[in-house]
């Protein structure tokens, strides 16, 4: 830390300020620098925050392009239905805020506004699931991939770290649909190295799993790679697939994996209802596949108040708490 | 009757339409009535009386203010407008047609199986409809985007948006009120169709929404309140909003209207928000419509 501008100001290294730890935060970078590179390459990009520029990092977009960032104050509605009148004009709006408040508070302004008149807005959730621990029930997201992907012709993309993000973010400059992006507090461990190319609506095989295989989207890929990764030290055989793209779901994705494996769980930090296990079992039932399969993720309560690491602890959305929970669906095998 | 009150600067007279360009949107204005009357006996039930509210700002938008193209309904630099109360979009639709915007087939299959033409205006599947509506209280938002984006996009297109006085009770008209304010939205242009009545009886019985122009001006809007059927005056007005280059914030037009305006028993009954009039019924409000001067 540098010398305190303040003689009477806080002294100690260890206190900090919102403004400043966050533009600390390298994890925050990557949709700022996703969009910047998408005005480099000649996207009529518009970026839209509700009074949160340095929670999502846009702060650092706005402050390359003034022209092109729109404060909104803390009027998340106005926001939504404002970026698709932008669209409508040419531009390509990028609007973040707190996944809460788009998956619920905006979810008829994403309907009618966005997703029915067709319009190519890009919705930035993030913050999403129990990720803001002690902040409690209001800041949580655990029902945002239900409602988005009900919204006929919307896209529901949940990456599992920042590099993810930047790629999704980077093919879906031809996307014709707009999209829903549900992404952390960019705080997660990363899967991916930078650059990783991403393709909207295709599944990631990570490993197969004769025995099982662990579907999951979001924050909970690190964890269920980890988890696969020590069992099959052990001689069981567990195969990850990421399935980042919720919507439009990779159908063939799942079924190879129904075909391969004798059990299929699905890991998602949500509400075990409507989300990506209800998505995955809507294709298992669809298809006729007799196999059983473990929803994992929060089961239809509200999470308790805590840190972060210790409810992903509690929830079993851990390293350690995904292979508890992998372990069990074997033992049903 | 009333005056253009409150404004900032003296209107003058430059922007007054003449004596045959009142007449003429008189016409028009009574072409939107008995074309309601004709449409609504397709669907069987409409919105007589919001569209009879608004008919002189439909006539005045698309007639005389607005800068629009025949037959090219996607024409970028075009004025947008936009519509709150969305269930007045059985007056738009023939306009829409006389402009040559969708064909007069599609408008005469108003409401049937397939047919583009609903209750409310839908963007995707009518041409010339700048913006979907049919819930309440977005419009504003979606205009001020289209506002900014324009702005950003160097065009200089204007953005009319209608809104209804009970969607004053919609909290983001006022999220997108204080945006457009703090923004500069200039071009952005709010008319409230301010005809006192909503479903469940008058707006100031249900949740009252006065002082209304008083506070539309502290959310920062050049507010004016007119007669919303004296074409003279709303048209002039219009006009001069739209001349003007110097306003730095959004304007707002406060319309004093009667619902059902032009149907003597619909002016008084206020449950003629949805209705419908039998053909005999039709015929007489028909008559009532081409022998009365508004």
């Amino acid at each position: 830390m540098n010398a305190p501008l303040f003689p009477n100001g806080p002294q100690s290294a260890n206190s900090w300020q919102y403004r400043a730890l966050n533009s600390a935060n390298p994890g925050l970078n990557f949709l700022s620098d996703a969009l910047l590179e998408l005005v480099a390459e000649g996207h009529p990009v518009l970026a839209g925050s509700a009074d949160l520029q340095y929670s999502n990092g846009l702060n650092k977009f706005a402050a390359q392009h003034p022209e092109r960032y729109i404060q909104f104050g803390i009027s998340e509605q106005n926001m939504v239905t404002a970026a698709a009148g932008l669209a409508t004009t040419g531009h390509m709006p990028f609007v973040a805020t707190f996944a809460s408040f788009l998956g619920l508070l905006c979810c008829e302004q994403i309907r009618m506004d966005i997703a029915y008149c067709a319009q190519p807005v890009r919705l930035i959730g993030h913050h999403t699931g129990i990720s803001l621990g002690f902040y409690g029930t209001s800041h949580h997201a655990t029902e945002d991939i239900a409602t988005m992907r009900a919204i006929a012709d919307l896209t529901v993309i949940s990456p599992a770290d920042g590099p993810q993000l930047a790629a999704a973010i980077k093919a879906s400059a031809s996307w014709p649909e707009p999209i829903y992006f549900r992404i952390g507090r960019g705080r997660e461990p990363d899967v991916y190295a930078p650059g990783t190319p991403f393709v909207i609506g295709k599944a990631i095989e990570h490993m197969q799993g004769d025995e099982l295989t662990i579907i999951a989207c979001g924050l909970p890929v690190h964890p269920a790679l980890e988890a696969a990764r020590k069992l099959n030290a052990e001689g069981r055989s567990v195969g990850v697939i990421d399935m980042a793209t919720v919507k439009p779901l990779d159908r063939e994705a799942v079924l190879r994996a129904a075909g391969r494996s004798k059990i299929l769980m699905t890991a998602e930090e949500h509400n075990v209802l409507g989300g990506l296990g209800s998505a995955v079992a809507e294709v298992l039932a669809d298809e006729g596949c007799g196999i059983k399969l473990v929803r994992h993720g929060i089961h239809d309560e509200y999470s308790l108040i805590a840190p972060p690491t210790h409810l992903y602890a509690h929830y079993k959305l851990d390293a350690v708490g995904m292979e508890e929970v992998a372990r069990a669906a074997l033992a049903r095998i | 009757m009333s005056a253009i009150t409150a404004t900032q600067r003296p209107a003058g007279n430059d922007y007054a339409p003449s004596a045959a360009e009142i007449a003429r949107l008189r016409e028009k204005a009574r072409f939107v009535r008995l074309e309601t009357i004709r449409l609504i006996e397709i669907a069987k039930v409409g919105h007589y009386s919001s569209v009879f509210s608004a008919a002189e700002i439909f006539s005045a938008l698309y007639y005389d203010v607005m800068e629009l193209k025949a037959g090219e309904p996607t024409w970028p630099d075009r004025d947008r407008f936009l519509m709150g109360k969305g269930h007045a979009a059985v007056g738009l639709f023939p306009i829409l047609a006389d402009l040559g915007y969708i064909r007069k087939d599609v408008l005469d299959g108003y409401t049937r199986l397939g047919n583009p033409l609903g209750d409310h205006p839908d963007m995707r599947k009518v041409p010339g409809i700048d913006f979907s509506s049919g819930s309440i209280g977005h419009a504003l938002s979606a205009g001020a985007g289209m506002a900014w984006g324009g702005h950003a996009s160097h065009r200089d297109f204007n953005v009319f948006v209608m809104l209804g006085d009970g969607e004053m009770q919609e909290g983001q008209v006022w999220e997108a009120a204080l945006f457009g304010a703090h923004h500069k939205l200039s071009k952005l242009i709010a008319i409230v169709d301010r005809n006192g009545f909503q479903l469940d009886g008058a707006v100031d019985d249900v949740i009252g929404v006065e002082p209304l122009d008083a506070k539309w001006r502290a959310f920062g809007w050049e507010t004016h309140v007119v007669d919303g059927h004296n074409l003279a005056e709303l048209t002039a007005l219009l006009r001069r909003l739209k001349a003007d280059e110097t306003r730095t914030t959004p304007a707002c037009i406060i319309a004093k209207t009667l619902k059902g305006k032009g149907v003597s028993y619909m002016e008084t009954e206020p449950g003629w928000h949805l209705g419908y009039l039998a053909p005999e019924d039709a015929q007489r409000a028909v008559a009532e419509i081409m022998s009365r001067e508004i």
